[in-house]
């Protein structure tokens, strides 16, 4: 079993309602679940659409064909019914479209006329076409009832008893209307949590003890401010929705040299205001984490589609020489442990972290198994309250033989805490003597580096250990990469090599990576961006050069057929 | 010794005769008398001659980026809010590179105190015009004289309902140490914009052009009324009147952010046994 359902229509139609009640039934039945959305820069009208893919093993990608098309508008009619697979469905509602389409893979439910005869409001339209998918593809109705009484915030009894009448109204007439709908979707399993890209980065900061976040809203980043500040009442956060992104990233630095665990995130355009920042946070040693959740440039670009053509810019912003770490999370595990990492490593050693991500990635949705809590690690690095009033002296970057310096709570102990961005001595005073730049150089930089860098793990092999086709990748394009090894395994030794840790570059210890490039008579570079930004990487790093490499930069992610029939052209 | 000496900090690298080192004495003198003590507070500043203030005397100090002092105040308030956070910045600092800095500042009222070292020229950079060099000044940015008009950062503030709004002159110890405690003392977000003669380049706004002009406002004045407050901010011409222009109290930003009313954020302990309900949430 694995169906795609896709969802059509003008932005405000609701197709994230459904697309959301949907998700939730799957998630609970215990089905495997993967979508993604595709939306223009626009409140109303245009065309959008979000699709799920259903599954009873494992998803991770989207797929080309359509098994149901609920489309509620004539563009999804006239757009995406030729994407139909030979038993799909187009679901849709005659009236509402003034249209009547006379073929026998349309199927015509009146979602308005059901809505308000059963529900007494024209709005449960909405849920009558999920009640209607769900009833071609033979999913019981009972937790479609209990989703929606989950969705909805402050329901009246009458609300939601018009939303079941509605719901199991529209679950009939999927039943009744489509007699040859041969979708056989398979018995229920355990609950599965189901969880946005976003979503996964804010749930693991606040794991992590993140307890400040400031950002100027910027798509695809802002699920993450939203997601934060829907959460700050329950775990204690202070959210700060800042000026701009100058101020964004130099708020989190106040917070954290006052003590506090502190995040920002951002796209492309908000990033290259806070580049100056990072430059502060790297001179000042003061740990942050940021997120740069990526979208096709230059400039405003497309600004709610994806693009993977920010990956030098994040690893190398900021002037002079700046440390940093970065990691490019494909999927929610990924993101869990990246995060958590972030904010570890940064604090341990004093450094920005990045997250770097994409809109794919921000707006995709996956069911998982679950993740225990007690995984994520918590070490406080920073010197406070007693221990730091019992130190005999202290200044703020003194030199050690590891490059870190005790990072200390101001205010809690007679020591006064002092950092410049000029160049400092050890209390953190101006110098502007050639032997202190030097060994301060040489601190915060050159040492701290090497151990970092053996911190970073290497790039995640999945697939044949000896493979002779090898696909490379980063970030959102985890999940294709994966699907694209399973599908071409029967015929041939396949891998994938997918780097999260991407700086510090993992060191030649740790490059076991490189022999299987070498190895492989074909090692192929997927990228979403035109010039291959991975690709560069790994050529400067370890001298390895890709003989192919598939870039797809039109804005939109890879899909599973996409990439295999690209790939079966390279071999 | 004199209690302000636990106030002194590195030699200033100022010129001589430098406005700044008027203001320097009269923190020193103001942080005593207000009995803090040096770990006690946290002076931030930016870029300019102004952002080697803090070097110069005892304190937390962040000094960071031109423009950036009022963000990074912001976030150490919201941190930790019984540490009171000083914000020392230039009037090309904080007036013209984090100019909308200043206005979100005013308008969230976080309890930080700004002290802007106002000489209406950019002294670091070596004599070009900044947002308040008077219009027509020669600099050898602007041969034929400044030609933008003049930013008055009082009566924006007075318009922004700022809720403290004083001008101090460096040439007025006295006024400037009464002006940094009520300032420090003061429930919200304060400006004191001081006049500060830049000895090397600004050769119009000397200490006797501004010692010609600078009147206290009068023993009567009542600094609660915005109206008047707003016409007093405009005076600048013959007279220029120093002393507090405007002062009303309400909530902070502090007093407002939910998280903060138990207590300062870098002291409330992390508590991961809450996590699991966040957890449960997607299931």
């Amino acid at each position: 079993m694995d169906y795609n359902i896709k969802i059509g229509g003008a932005a405000g139609q609701g197709i994230q309602t459904i697309g959301d009640t949907l998700s939730a039934v799957f998630a609970r039945s215990g089905y495997h679940l993967f979508s993604h959305q595709d939306y223009e820069s626009r409140v109303r009208g245009g065309h959008n659409f979000t699709c799920i893919r259903l599954s009873d093993t494992p998803v991770y990608a989207p797929r080309d064909p359509v098994d149901v098309l609920v489309a509620l508008d004539n563009a999804s009619i006239e757009r995406h019914t030729g994407e139909l697979s030979s038993d799909g469905k187009v679901v849709y509602d005659s009236g509402g479209l003034k249209r009547k389409v006379d073929d026998p893979r349309f199927v015509d439910v009146p979602f308005v006329r059901l809505a308000e005869e059963h529900g007494g409001r024209k709005v449960m339209a909405n849920t009558v076409a999920s009640g209607a998918v769900l009833g071609m593809l033979g999913v019981e109705v009972d937790l479609l009832v209990e989703a929606l009484t989950r969705a909805l915030k402050h329901p009246t009894p009458e609300i939601l008893e018009g939303n079941e009448r509605a719901a199991r109204a529209g679950h009939s007439y999927g039943v009744e209307h489509c007699p040859d709908c041969r979708f056989a979707v398979s018995g229920r399993s355990v609950r599965k949590m189901v969880i946005e890209g976003n979503q996964a980065i804010a749930l693991a900061a606040i794991a992590s003890g993140c307890r400040f976040y400031s950002a100027y809203p910027m798509t695809p980043s802002t699920g993450i401010l939203n997601f934060m500040a829907s959460k700050a009442a329950d775990y204690g956060l202070v959210v700060e929705q800042a000026e701009d992104e100058m101020s964004a990233i130099n708020m989190i630095q106040g917070a954290s040299f006052a003590g506090v665990r502190s995040m920002t995130g951002t796209s492309g355009g908000g990033f290259a205001l806070m580049v100056e920042g990072m430059s502060l946070a790297g001179m000042t040693e003061t740990p942050v984490v940021v997120v740069l959740a990526q979208r096709p440039g230059p400039a405003t670009g497309f600004p709610t589609r994806t693009e993977q053509s920010d990956l030098l810019f994040g690893l190398f912003a900021g002037h002079g020489e700046v440390p940093r770490i970065a990691f490019a999370p494909g999927t929610p595990e990924q993101a869990f442990r990246a995060v958590n990492r972030a904010f570890d490593l940064a604090e341990k050693y004093q450094v920005p972290a990045l997250i770097i991500t994409d809109q794919h990635y921000a707006d995709s949705r996956w069911t998982l198994e679950g993740i225990d809590p007690e995984t994520f690690v918590y070490n406080d690095y920073r010197v406070g309250g007693e221990a730091f009033a019992e130190l005999p002296e202290y200044a703020r970057h003194s030199f050690t033989d590891s490059g870190v310096s005790p990072l200390a709570v101001p205010g809690d102990a007679p020591h006064l805490v002092v950092t410049d961005s000029d160049e400092h001595d050890e209390e953190g005073h101006i110098v502007e003597d050639a032997e202190t730049r030097v060994k301060m150089v040489e601190k915060r930089l050159l040492r701290k580096l090497p151990l970092i860098g053996a911190e970073m793990e290497p790039p995640e092999h999945y697939g044949s250990d000896s493979p002779e086709v090898v696909l490379v990748g980063w970030g959102s394009n985890y999940g294709v990469l994966r699907e694209a090894v399973d599908a071409l395994s029967g015929e041939r030794e396949v891998a994938m090599l997918h780097f999260c840790d991407l700086w510090p570059f993992p060191l030649p210890a740790r490059q076991e990576f490189l022999e299987v490039l070498r190895a492989a008579r074909t090692a192929i570079c997927v990228e979403n961006n035109a010039t291959g930004k991975l690709a560069w990487l790994i050529r400067a790093e370890t001298g390895f050069e890709f003989a192919e490499r598939i870039n797809r930069f039109d804005g939109r992610p890879f899909t599973c057929e996409g990439l295999l029939e690209e790939i079966d052209g390279r071999l | 010794m004199d209690a302000s000496d636990e106030f002194k900090g590195q030699k200033p690298a100022w010129c001589p005769g430098c406005g700044n080192f008027g203001i320097l004495t009269a923190w020193r003198r103001a942080m005593a008398d207000l009995g803090l003590k040096p770990h006690q507070l946290t002076v931030v500043s930016g870029i300019g001659q102004s952002g080697k203030f803090p070097h110069y005397t005892q304190c937390n100090t962040f000094n960071g980026l031109h423009g950036r002092t009022l963000p990074v105040a912001t976030g150490i308030r919201l941190a930790n809010h019984e540490m009171p956070v000083a914000a020392f910045a230039g009037d090309g600092d904080c007036y013209g590179e984090g100019g909308n800095h200043f206005l979100h500042a005013m308008r969230r009222n976080i309890n930080v105190k700004l002290f802007v070292h106002d000489n209406q020229v950019y002294g670091l950079t070596k004599g070009q015009a900044s947002p308040t060099s008077v219009v027509g000044m020669k600099t050898p940015v602007q041969p034929e004289g400044v030609l933008s008009d003049e930013m008055n950062p009082v009566a924006l503030a007075v318009a922004m309902d700022c809720s403290f709004v004083a001008r101090g002159f460096a040439g007025d110890l006295d006024q400037l140490a009464e002006l940094m405690k009520a300032a420090m003392e003061h429930r919200g977000f304060s400006l004191v914009d001081i006049f500060q003669p830049c000895v090397t380049f600004n050769r119009l706004n000397t200490y006797q052009w501004y010692r010609e002009r600078v009147r206290p406002l009068e023993a009567e004045y009542d600094p609660g009324d915005r109206v008047t407050a707003w016409q007093r901010a405009l005076e600048f011409e013959d007279t220029i009147p120093t002393g507090i222009l405007y002062r009303h109290e309400r909530p902070t930003y502090e007093e407002r952010v939910a998280a903060l009313a138990a207590g300062p954020l870098v002291k409330q302990p992390f508590d991961a046994s809450k996590l699991a309900a966040a957890f449960r949430e997607f299931y």
